[in-house]
């Protein structure tokens, strides 16, 4: 297991945010309390021992029935260091996260990302609209629920046309 | 005393220097930007969704249309986050061929991007010489994969077929040449007053900026921070070969051309040594033969080898539970995929970073206080492709 100075740092520090701690494919994964976000990410950030300058994604995940259902994914850089860290933040429905825009400026169009696909909200987010979909849009697309095909999806396009045309004569 | 009042210009989506279909809100004060907000998402197809519903080897076509100036990067980056997932070994070969595509892919990746970028500024000659040179690289690229413009070449346990034996010959003869027609280009642009005038000082972003908003790639090291994922975290066996980062220093629009007119020698180098040391061997994982199909010749004329096929194209493979991000360098920044397994032969989540939608993000803070006109360059600056921001 490699060595995640980031880890243990965090788990001396914020002993009751750390929910776990876990390393697959030589990648590090800390789970950390939604209710201590900010402070974790400011002390990533700024901290002479970790420095995550570069926030490389952020990525909203739908476990679908786990609980808390949401999972929110900080993919976290140093390039000093040269050290990547991931860390997970899970979050129940219809709760929302605090924002981190104002901590790396990255974050501002990923949180957007992330309420348009997942519905997750970020708490005094600058500007949070949808993003990619337009803003009459109605569900979240990535949500395990959400279909992804619609019910005329495998209709040939001429039998459709016909049907919305009704009865009109056709000459 | 003079009524003052600012003016909201509605620029794209259909602009010819948007390079596809970004919609900008600017706010104007005469002809200064006091405010811009980008609109994005015309090009979205759910490619993250499809993906949940497709095996591994099928999600891979989707990643072709996500830049598709460089399909094979693309191709390469999925590829990396799913055999990490599996844990297998890629043959030096195939590592080889890999970066041998990807750095022809860069090449003609920022071949078209300098003959936009320079044809929104007003000079028409670059695109033609550009194209030319671009098209060799396609043709080559052709001659491998069979597409030009969605390869799906580079797959899961190696590549698709091995290079037929024309296609060395053809490199050597480009890689030769292409020295002297970079040096075209850079006398038609470098040393071009007017050429400078319309780039240097124009939308600059500090280095610490730069970091802040996320932005990776070229941008970010004309603007002196030394970042790349080949160094960073060497991928596909890019520790073996010699190469620099070329570096800028003021982080305008003219710092990011010559940026990327550097790498494209520097990639230039890196084939050279590719195709100078290419060894022998499989393109395929020897130990992996629930992922990769067995080689056609096999499949015509031994039953298990043609179930073993059926079984990979049909049912795809099934991965362990896990999480894992694996990046490259792309010609556009660093472009990751974060796969999230639940067992099963499809991803429970793909999550792209697409460096142009990332790189897009600071459009806003690179353009706010400058001219209108600017607002050209700096967009043909960060190189854009849209399938990629929306995707």
């Amino acid at each position: 297991m490699a060595k995640c100075t980031a880890c243990e740092l965090l788990r001396e520090n914020f002993p009751e945010a750390v929910l776990a701690v876990s390393d697959f494919r030589d990648e590090s994964t800390v789970v950390v309390d939604k209710e201590r976000l900010r402070a974790v990410m400011t002390f990533l950030k700024e901290s002479e021992e970790t420095l995550y300058d570069l926030v490389i994604d952020i990525a909203g995940v739908d476990t679908g029935n786990e609980s808390p259902r949401f999972q929110v994914v900080y993919l976290l850089h140093s390039i000093k260091f040269n050290r990547r860290l991931r860390i997970k933040i899970p979050v129940a429905e219809g709760s929302t996260l605090d924002t981190v825009s104002d901590i790396w400026k990255a974050a501002d169009w990923m949180e957007r990302e992330v309420y348009d696909m997942f519905g997750i909200g970020f708490t005094a987010h600058p500007d949070l609209r949808r993003i990619l979909l337009p803003d009459d849009f109605v569900g979240h697309p990535l949500r395990k629920e959400f279909p992804l095909k619609g019910d005329d999806f495998d209709r040939p396009f001429l039998v459709c046309l016909e049907e919305e045309q009704g009865n009109q004569a056709d000459d | 005393m003079i009524e003052t009042r600012s003016m909201t210009l509605n620029m794209g989506p259909q602009h010819p220097a948007t390079h596809g279909v970004l919609r900008l809100l600017l706010e104007l004060d005469g002809e200064i930007i006091v405010k811009a907000v980008p609109h994005i998402g015309y090009l979205h197809r759910g490619i993250e969704k499809l993906a949940e519903s497709m095996t591994y080897p099928q999600a891979l076509t989707l990643t072709d249309r996500l830049d598709y100036t460089s399909g094979l990067s693309n191709n390469l980056a999925y590829c990396l986050a799913v055999e990490k997932l599996l844990d297998i070994a890629i043959p030096k070969r195939a590592q080889y061929l890999r970066v041998l595509m990807a750095e022809l892919q860069r090449i003609a990746a920022h071949l078209l991007w300098v003959a936009t970028h320079a044809l929104d500024l007003g000079a028409m000659t670059v695109l033609f010489y550009a194209f030319r040179d671009r098209e060799t690289i396609l043709e080559m690229l052709e001659l491998i994969t069979g597409a030009r413009l969605t390869p799906s070449f580079i797959r899961v346990g190696g590549l698709a077929a091995d290079i037929p034996e024309s296609f060395l010959p053809r490199v050597k003869e480009f890689v030769d040449d292409f020295p002297k027609r970079v040096d075209e280009y850079e006398t038609l642009l470098t040393e071009n007053i007017i050429w400078k005038k319309r780039t240097q000082n124009i939308s600059p972003l500090s280095g610490e900026e730069c970091i802040s908003y996320g932005v990776t790639g070229s941008i970010l090291r004309a603007s002196g921070v030394y970042y790349d994922v080949r160094k960073a975290y060497p991928y596909s066996s890019y520790e073996d070969f010699d190469f620099e980062i070329p570096m800028g220093k003021n982080g305008d629009v003219y710092d990011r051309y010559v940026v990327r007119l550097k790498e494209m020698r520097q990639s230039n180098r890196i084939v050279r040594q590719v195709m100078e040391r290419l060894p022998a061997g499989r393109v395929t994982a020897d130990d992996a033969p629930q992922v990769t199909p067995p080689p056609k010749e096999e499949v015509g004329k031994d039953i298990a080898a043609l179930i073993r096929h059926f079984k990979i194209m049909e049912q795809g493979f099934k991965t362990p539970r896990g999480e894992v991000y694996a990046s490259i360098e792309s010609s556009k920044g660093e472009l990751g995929f974060y796969l999230i397994s639940d067992g099963s032969n499809k991803p429970f989540r793909m999550k792209i970073r697409p460096p142009s939608f990332i790189n897009l993000a600071a459009l806003p803070k690179m353009i706010e206080g400058q001219m209108v006109a600017d607002v050209i360059a700096a967009i043909g600056s960060i190189d854009i492709v849209l399938g990629e921001i929306d995707r």
